[in-house]
């Protein structure tokens, strides 16, 4: 009883963040910000479903189950994976440099470094190695 | 020589525990199967993968995933508060530049993964000599203020890990 109470909480729990998450897809205004829905409201919502099914698995079905954890890790190494992918595409797309705060390096940021700029960088490194 | 054999120790170990989990039946074939992938794979990969990284310490690692998991529930109320609750004209978004004390390529690709899972910031870009990070905040009041908690919370612990 106690533990169907605990699974329900977690699958209602799960169910609320992705709907917020897929919420703020439609509702904030410009496609950075959108990124922020999916990356972060979603990890929650997807593992609050799997902590519910890893709860009845053990307590109900009576065995224990890996799989649930190796999706929580696949989850956290490729959500920061697409997430810059998209943002990098966006900043192709959308942004100029002079939009973005500098590197404060002298090199700029390495979506907006031309080929030539990147040889001659490296070249005058070796020359200063020299 | 053994060195070239076993290029990173820690993937081997690591991928014969993963292949163990995805089967979820532990057994002296699998055990082999999964061992003898996880020799293979490291091999195969560590010409995109030369350098070693090392690790100082087991328990500062853990408190860093803690902390990391933590923040990660927090960073869910957080966006959802901001998604539900507050108007567009309210939320001001905000483009940071974080100067990086990190040199290690691992130690700064943990970083810029932890920075978007964590409140409200996604990691977006990296200057070309690898010194700073480009980082969008979803609602910043003071950018300032966000580029130092994230220096100091997940930077210096991850400087003590790496380097």
């Amino acid at each position: 009883m106690l533990i169907d109470i605990l699974i329900s909480a977690f699958l209602v729990i799960s169910g609320i963040f992705g709907l917020v998450g897929s919420f703020g897809l439609i509702k904030l205004p410009d496609p950075m910000m959108r990124l922020h829905a999916p990356t972060k409201a979603t990890t929650l919502g997807v593992g609050g479903a799997l902590i519910a099914s890893m709860l009845y698995f053990y307590f109900v079905v009576g065995n224990f189950s890996f799989h649930e954890l190796m999706i929580t890790l696949f989850l956290f190494l490729t959500a920061p994976i697409t997430g810059h992918f998209i943002a990098k595409t966006h900043l192709h797309l959308m942004h100029k440099p002079a939009d973005l705060p500098p590197t404060g390096t002298d090199r700029p940021w390495a979506s907006y470094e031309s080929d030539g700029e990147r040889q001659s960088f490296e070249e005058a490194a070796k020359t200063g190695d020299a | 020589m053994l060195r070239k054999l076993l290029p990173h120790p820690f993937l081997t170990l690591t991928l014969i525990v993963v292949w163990q989990m995805l089967v979820n039946k532990l057994t002296l074939g699998n055990l082999l199967l999964g061992t003898i992938l996880a020799l293979i794979i490291p091999v195969m990969t560590s010409p995109y993968w030369p350098n070693r990284p090392k690790l100082r310490s087991a328990p500062r690692i853990v408190e860093y995933v803690l902390i990391v998991l933590w923040d990660i529930c927090v960073a869910n109320v957080q966006v959802a508060y901001v998604i539900l609750f507050k108007t567009n004209a309210n939320t001001k978004p905000a483009w940071i530049s974080i100067p990086l004390e990190l040199r290690t390529p691992e130690a700064i690709t943990v970083l810029a993964g932890t920075i978007t899972m964590t409140p409200g910031t996604v990691s977006s870009d990296v200057a070309a000599d690898g010194r700073s990070l480009l980082v969008h905040c979803l609602d910043a009041a003071d950018p300032d203020a966000v580029r130092d908690e994230i220096k100091s919370r997940y930077e210096a612990r991850l400087k003590e890990i790496f380097e």
